[in-house]
């Protein structure tokens, strides 16, 4: 819905790209997120979760609505607004990388690719308070209290599921077959991502990598699986997934924005 | 005239054969132990007893006493403490136990006429 | 003897009776029942309206009906918690509910049609609970009594939130209207039976009353839920379906038409549109969550075990 051209006319193309990045990351791991709402294995458990998916949509809000913003600023007409970001534009479009699209799975599945995520989320955020950009540096500040829980409230599942039971360490470890081919994208930069960094608004994620392989490191260990995931991913052996920052999503997504976005698709133009 | 209150809504929904008895039976060593939870809030003085959840260990208690009890952000000290290990003073002994206090009056700031002026007292 | 009257001298005086308290047999059982119907029926609750959360139509809605329904949980939970203090785990209670024994409130037995639904749960269905929950927030026994006053304390967001989407539903697009009037339409009636039977139809059971568990009689709150919202239609613009709906001058009451009884016992008694549905969803959240348990108590156990041997060693 947002014209290419328009967009490059304003010069801050890779902005509001890279601020959607985010929001699209957030949004659609809360939204999967709350798919277990009313579902959790534990009362207790179904609760944090949905605080966590809660943070997410909020991240997801403050980044749609800095971007619709900045959008608005350069063609007031258009009225850009948190919502018509997060419900009208469609697959290709949305620039979340693959891994936060993947199916919910079974406790273990949602836990992994919550860990990988958040560990991959806070070293960003933890660069990107200090950004050269105010607003950025403000949501991340906010951003990255939220996330310090997530990190600890998933790694220490983690812990538990791999220290656990004999069932529970066969499902994450078939957990991490899945989800490992989805996490090269996270460390792979796109054109705005680069450019981003190049201005000291975003980050450099190649420097933060070593940080989450020795986050990863620490958790399996204790976990008690890192032998064995040190043998799954001999280097050169695992071909990773990626184009969701560019818009080459898996088929998940489609169903995703099915979901999502069918009130606003059928009621167009409706106030809610 | 009150005839009749049964309410349907929430409970009293008359069922043949559950809920009845007190049981202990079940208490596998699968099931989560019950925690108390004790919450000091921004203006609070002391930790208050606000509920109890289950969790299976303390570091997983105090996590989710912060997701369960303060969703609205009723508290910035958490204590947790597996139920089990409460003792509480039997409601039997209450005369014994309470009673006695109550004519202590010289423990209660009130009983100490001072002269108005006196401030920050 | 003695102990009885100790017991009937506290609900007297209005002092609240306290877990080691004693309390006659029955006095426990009701309590049992009703606090873990109660409680099944939030955490029921959570998934006609959880339906809706990934189907939300902004990110504002979105946000505040996760909140809600996570607030059910935790209403849920609170209220478990209240039944262990009279001595049955939330394990064995939450197996009634799966196995079918124990009731919950027969109004999360109709489906979620359209978002207008989530407007008019919170508007009727939460509106009615509140009246039942208010009173109960005075209820004889402390712990039930302690659960109730942080749930009306949280819920007060609830019956607002649902009104403001009903709100902005009547003030948009004839569809929006539409899908606003058809959903009160479909929950006017189901709401009113959340409130039971009429009082003259099970003239025996006062028993409640007398222990103070309960404050009010069904149709006591049920007229005054009745009188409250033939008002807060008109603010909607819309018309609350029953042709009978009149103010009596006389009464300072509003008349209202027949309950359909056959309906209501039939919803009760498991007939209801979704009754199947909400049971298997339950069960299948608690049987797929077996394993997940299990681990998080093994490695208690062990990080236990491995920390007595450090001290040892």
């Amino acid at each position: 819905m947002i014209g290419e051209e328009e967009m490059n006319s304003t010069g801050k193309t890779f902005l509001t790209d890279y601020l959607l990045h985010l929001a699209d990351d957030a949004l659609i791991l809360g939204h999967r997120n709350s798919e277990w709402c009313g579902h959790g294995p534990i009362l207790e458990q179904d609760i944090a979760l949905t605080n966590i998916s809660l943070d997410l949509i909020g991240q997801a809000r403050s980044l749609y609505q800095y971007a619709a913003n900045i959008l608005n600023e350069s063609h007031p007409a258009r009225n850009v607004s948190e919502d018509t970001l997060a419900y009208l534009r469609d697959n290709r479009e949305f620039k979340n990388c693959l891994l936060v699209e993947m199916p919910n799975g079974d406790w273990a599945h949602t836990i992994l690719r919550q860990f990988f995520f958040s560990t991959y989320q806070f070293f960003l955020y933890e660069k990107l308070v200090g950004s050269v950009n105010d607003t950025i540096a403000a949501i991340s500040a906010k951003a990255i209290k939220e996330v310090t829980y997530h990190l600890r409230w998933s790694g220490e599942w983690v812990i538990r599921l791999g220290d656990g039971t004999d069932e529970s360490k066969e499902r994450l470890l078939k957990a991490f077959d899945m989800l490992w081919p989805f996490t090269g994208e996270l460390f792979h930069m796109v054109e705005y991502e680069i450019v981003a960094a190049d201005l000291g608004i975003g980050a450099d994620l190649n420097l933060l990598r070593s940080k989450w392989d020795e986050k990863l490191k620490i958790v399996f260990q204790e976990a008690g699986i890192l032998s064995i995931i040190e043998n799954k991913i001999k280097p050169g052996s695992n071909w990773m997934q990626s184009g969701g920052k560019i818009g080459k999503h898996s088929e998940h997504l489609g169903f995703i924005l099915a979901e999502l976005q069918f009130m606003q698709r059928a009621y167009p133009n409706s106030e809610w | 005239m009150n005839i009749l209150v049964r309410k349907y809504l929430y409970g009293d929904i008359p069922e043949d054969n559950s809920g009845g008895q007190p049981q202990s039976k079940n208490n596998g060593s699968n099931d989560w132990p019950l925690w108390e939870v004790f919450i000091r809030n921004k203006q609070g003085l002391d930790h208050k007893h606000v509920g109890s959840l289950h969790a299976a260990d303390a570091q997983m208690a105090i996590e989710n006493a912060r997701d369960v009890y303060t969703r609205r952000m009723e508290g910035i000290s958490i204590w947790v403490v597996e139920s089990k290990y409460i003792h509480a003073s039997n409601p039997d002994e209450a005369d014994s136990m309470y009673d006695p206090a109550n004519d202590k009056i010289y423990r209660h700031p009130t009983f100490y006429h001072l002269p108005d002026g006196l401030t920050h007292i | 003897m003695h102990e009885e009257k100790i017991f009937q001298d506290k609900l007297d005086r209005e002092i609240k009776i306290e877990p080691q308290d004693w309390m006659p047999d029955a006095y426990r059982k009701t309590l049992i029942r009703q606090i873990s119907q109660h409680a099944h029926s939030e955490i029921v609750g959570m998934l006609p309206e959880g339906n809706w959360i990934t189907r939300a139509p902004s990110l504002k809605r979105k946000a505040a009906l996760l909140a809600k329904v996570q607030d059910e949980a935790g209403h849920g939970l609170y209220l478990y918690a209240a039944t262990e203090t009279l001595g049955v785990t939330r394990e064995s209670t939450i197996e009634d509910l799966n196995s079918g024994k124990a009731k919950y409130s027969s109004i999360f037995n109709y489906p979620t049609l359209t978002w207008a639904d989530i407007g008019a749960i919170g508007w009727l269905v939460d509106g009615a609970a509140i009246m039942n929950q208010v009173m109960l927030c005075r209820t004889s026994y402390g712990p039930y009594a302690r659960a109730m006053v942080r749930i009306c304390k949280e819920e007060s967001f609830h019956q607002r939130q649902g009104f403001e989407i009903l709100l902005t539903l009547s003030r948009g697009t004839v569809a929006q209207k539409e899908m606003c009037q058809d959903a009160i339409n479909r929950w006017w009636w189901p709401s009113l039976m959340m409130f039971g039977p009429k009082d003259d139809d099970s003239p025996h059971s006062k028993q409640s009353m007398d222990w103070k568990i309960k404050r009010k009689s069904n149709d006591e709150l049920r007229q005054q839920f009745v009188d409250i919202c033939a008002e807060q239609v008109k603010v909607l613009g819309m018309k609350i379906p029953d042709a009978e709906l009149k103010w009596n001058e006389k009464k300072q009451h509003y008349d209202f038409g027949q309950i359909d009884w056959e309906e209501f016992w039939n919803v009760v008694k498991g007939n209801g549109p979704c009754n199947r549905d909400r049971l298997e969803a339950r069960k299948k959240a608690h049987e797929d969550g077996d394993w997940v348990r299990k681990a998080a108590m093994a490695h208690a156990k062990k990080s236990k075990h491995k920390k007595q041997q450090t001290k040892v060693g």
